[in-house]
């Protein structure tokens, strides 16, 4: 049992660390592609600049993603052995096409990142437009593969064994879609925000220097068309969840009895034993409403499933809330950005914005996280809904303990060391051209 | 042909393609901690600027590799990451520290001494890894997995033992003669290349003597594959094309026919690679499992393979253009 939990953790902590990167290998991508476009479309330097120092910073972003995904790919094997042979021949296919997204991507990358010099500036802007496409490629792939964990297809059980397998109806399975979907754009904006957050706090210092306000202009418009639309697509995704994992939604939303015309809850802490959700903020019908379109849609409570079939509910229940409570403040904060931009036709650089800005940048992230606990845990205690439990899973290797140890460790050591350097990279604001003096 | 085969020729591909990649640049950190004398500090730049821009996408061969053993022969996967758990994890940790280690010092514009520790972190990881992916191979060579038992794994005693360690040795000594060669046509700065071209002699000796030494351990330690290394009619002709391989490469080395050297180096490491994986076809671990017993259904063989034909497409001409870009326009030896 303790084994199980290790494994878990490990589990969950590689992930939730490459993920951080990984977004950032789908996301910078794009920023720098059409950083360097506006360089070859206006001649202006300062977009040559921006693209340069966002391409030292993705650099270590990139390397790390990368030997975490590894890591990832072994630990798949390493600690689901059971998972993943039963698994491996009917999810498969999306990584097989993710590894050649991971090649375009890393190739790419190379010469993005080392041809300055070697190739002509069109073919360079051009391999970064390939970067761009291959890391959202390849975030999409995997995803799908998750989201097969959750509504599984493409196959029959025969025995406890697989038959029909159909690898393409496997990948396109009913979630597929709209986790993709909200995935990649959680990817822009989270990374879009963060990016903001840094040019803004610069902003703050030195008001005047135009290459933070062109950084600042461009991610704000990256991260916050995402974010606008990043509250639609989680709507979307909510209804396919209501549809096909009724425990995880009534978890999510601290539904305990099934009822007609159920009620949102924003916040609140949901009590297992007495069975409901104290001390949320209740709009009448709004559950039916967001989850069926109907006010008067009946959702099934948690009460209808065996108490063993139940995932961890408060866990489950308070992050669902702390994504939703981060992505409204970042779909707001976007809306005041576009509101401020057309009222006075220029960039938002009211202090009280910038510092709004500055304080939202982790925000994306949290969300990140928040809402991989939400699917992750929410499908708990399967590993795959509704066919294979966790605890079948797990691999019979003794000890796991060791290696959770040594990787948060060594995790946390890496975590630390990229935060500096990329600290260090934002201080040293650069010398920009046509300004005599390197702003600070 | 069959699928399975089919797919088995292409775990092959794509781990040579690692080894002659992904491996010259472990050698490169091989070559970085045993940097000496006084062009020490060129020659770990020289590698670092080898291995820079390229080091990425040489990597994903092994991705491609897990991916396809997962998906193609789920049978054999379990008990492969089962009874290999702990050198794969250590060789994992050698992975992840030697590519952030290489990106910190490249991209981290900080002090001479982080930059030194952090260049002491990807070598002596350049040396762990290698050994690591030999000893897996060496395990499986020598049937030292255990096939569908329901006992708790063994985790040190299939590998931490002398056959698969020597085929540990074997890769590294394999994989920083194949970076010292390579390391040969990167610069124009006569000393540097003489440098490496001594480094690539000794190391190209250092092989051929691993080689024949773990062959003389095959045969109490490994009968399986030693007896198909010297008993099936490919054995002469094969050994005999592989010596002269290695005579030709040693021998192009010697006369400062650098780009000869490189790509027979590159045919040598293959050719021992293909050795090992003919002489244990068609068992993917032996003596339990074949490749077509751990095989997958056929419908999932088949858009695997499609995959495959379909990425290669996109894939060789990139690639190419990669390496044209970074490797192309060098003096040639
Ligand atoms: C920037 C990050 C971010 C933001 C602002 C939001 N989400 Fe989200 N959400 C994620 C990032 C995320 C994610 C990338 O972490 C998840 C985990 C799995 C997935 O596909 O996306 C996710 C999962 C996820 C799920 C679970 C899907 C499943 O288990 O199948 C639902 C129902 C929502 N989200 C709904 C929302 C709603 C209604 C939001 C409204 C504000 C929202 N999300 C904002
Ligand atoms: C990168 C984003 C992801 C994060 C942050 C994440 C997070 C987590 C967490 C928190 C757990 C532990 C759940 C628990 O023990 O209660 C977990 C388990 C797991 N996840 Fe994910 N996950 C992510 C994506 C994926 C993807 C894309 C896959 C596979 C295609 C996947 C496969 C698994 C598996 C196999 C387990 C172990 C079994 C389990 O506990 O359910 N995850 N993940
Ligand atoms: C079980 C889950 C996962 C596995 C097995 C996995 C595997 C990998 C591997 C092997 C790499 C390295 C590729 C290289 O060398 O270039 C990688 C990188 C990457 N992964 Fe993951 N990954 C997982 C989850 C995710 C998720 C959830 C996302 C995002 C949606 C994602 C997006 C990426 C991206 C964009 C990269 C490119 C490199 C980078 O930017 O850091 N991965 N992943």
């Amino acid at each position: 049992m303790a084994d199980l939990l290790a494994a878990r953790t490990l589990m969950a902590l590689a992930l939730g660390f490459h993920i951080l990167f990984a977004v950032a290998g789908i996301a910078m991508p794009l920023l720098m592609a059409i950083a360097e476009w506006r360089w070859l479309r206006t001649g202006q330097p300062t977009w040559l600049l921006l693209t340069k120092r966002w391409a030292r910073g993705t650099a270590i972003l990139f390397a790390v993603g990368a030997v975490s995904g590894t890591v990832l790919s072994f630990l798949l094997g390493l600690l689901w052995p059971r998972f993943m042979a039963f698994a491996g021949p009917i999810f498969g296919l999306p990584f097989a096409l993710e590894g050649f997204a991971f090649f375009t991507e890393a190739i790419f990358l190379g010469i993005f990142l080392y041809g300055w010099e070697r190739v002509s500036p069109w073919l360079h802007w051009a391999s970064g437009v390939v970067v761009a496409l291959s890391g959202a490629l390849s975030g999409v792939f995997v995803v799908t593969a998750n989201a097969w964990m959750n509504t599984p297809a493409g196959f029959r059980l025969a025995d406890g064994r697989a038959v029909d397998i159909d690898p393409v109806a496997a990948m396109l399975n009913p979630s597929a879609f709209g986790q993709a979907l909200h995935m990649a754009l959680a990817a822009y904006a989270a990374v879009g925000f963060a990016v903001a957050a840094l040019h803004a706090s610069r902003l703050l210092r030195d008001p005047a220097s135009d290459f933070h306000r062109k950084a600042l202009a461009l991610a704000l418009a990256v991260g916050g068309a995402a974010a606008l639309l990043e509250p639609l697509s989680g709507d979307l995704l909510a209804r396919q969840v209501a549809l096909t994992q009724p425990v995880k939604l009534a978890a999510m939303e601290g539904q305990f009895r099934t009822e007609r015309g159920a009620p949102l809850r924003l916040g609140g802490l949901p009590d297992v034993e007495a069975r409901e959700t104290r001390h949320a903020l209740e709009i009448p019908g709004a559950l039916s409403l967001l989850a069926f379109h109907d006010p008067q849609a009946t959702v099934r409570g948690l009460e209808e499933f065996p108490r063993s079939d139940w995932p961890p509910v408060v866990v489950v229940h308070l992050a669902f809330q702390v994504m939703v409570a981060c992505g409204s403040v970042m779909a707001l904060a976007a809306l005041a950005g576009a509101g401020l931009a057309w009222r006075h036709r220029a960039l938002p650089d009211r202090r009280w914005y910038l510092r709004a800005l500055v304080a939202c940048g982790p925000l994306g992230f949290v969300a990140l996280e928040a809402g991989w606990t939400v699917t992750e845990v929410g499908r708990q205690p399967w590993i795959i809904q509704g066919v294979m439990r966790t605890s079948e899973a797990v691999t019979p290797v003794p000890g796991l303990l060791l290696p959770l140890l040594a990787t948060s460790l060594l995790y946390l050591l890496l975590g630390f060391v990229v935060l500096e350097l990329l600290r260090r990279q934002v201080l040293a604001s650069p010398v920009e051209p046509g300004r005599s003096e390197g702003a600070r | 042909m069959t699928p399975e085969a089919l797919l088995a020729g292409a775990l092959l591909v794509a781990l040579v393609l690692y080894g002659l990649g992904a491996g010259a640049d472990f050698g490169g950190g091989v070559w970085d901690l045993l940097a000496r004398g006084p062009r020490a500090a060129a020659q770990r730049e020289l590698v670092a600027h080898a291995i820079g821009p390229i080091w990425e996408a040489n990597h994903v061969w092994l991705i491609l590799v897990v991916v396809l053993l997962f998906v193609c022969f789920p049978a054999g996967f379990a008990p492969l990451m089962t009874g290999l758990f702990v050198p794969l994890t250590l060789l994992l940790f050698g992975i992840v520290l030697r590519g952030s280690a290489f990106a910190f010092r490249a991209y981290g514009d900080v002090s001479d001494r982080s930059q030194a520790r952090w260049g002491r972190v990807f070598a002596v990881s350049s040396l762990v890894s290698p050994v690591m992916l030999g000893a897996c191979v060496g395990t499986i060579a020598a049937g030292r997995l255990p096939v569908g038992t329901a006992l708790p794994p063994r985790l040190f005693e299939p590998w931490l033992a002398p056959f698969p360690l020597a085929i540990g040795l074997l890769t590294l000594a394999l994989f920083a003669f194949l970076a010292a060669v390579y390391l040969t046509l990167e610069t124009e700065q006569a000393g540097l290349r003489e440098d490496f071209r001594r480094r690539a002699l000794a190391s190209g000796v250092l092989v051929g003597a691993l080689a024949l030494g773990s062959l003389g351990l095959a045969r109490s330690e490994a009968p399986l594959v030693y007896g198909a290394l010297t008993g099936s009619a490919w054995a002469l002709p094969f050994h005999l094309v592989t010596a002269a391989c290695a005579v030709a490469a040693l021998g192009a080395l010697h006369r400062r026919r650098f780009a000869r050297a490189r790509a027979l180096a590159a045919l040598l490491a293959a050719l021992l690679l293909a050795g090992w994986a003919l002489a244990q076809y068609p068992w993917l671990l032996p003596p339990g499992l074949t490749f077509a017993e751990a095989a997958a259904p056929r419908q999932v063989l088949e858009p695997v393979l499609l995959a495959l034909a379909g990425g290669a497409l996109l894939l060789v001409p990139s690639l190419a253009w990669l390496f044209r870009v970074f490797k192309g326009a060098r003096p040639r030896g």
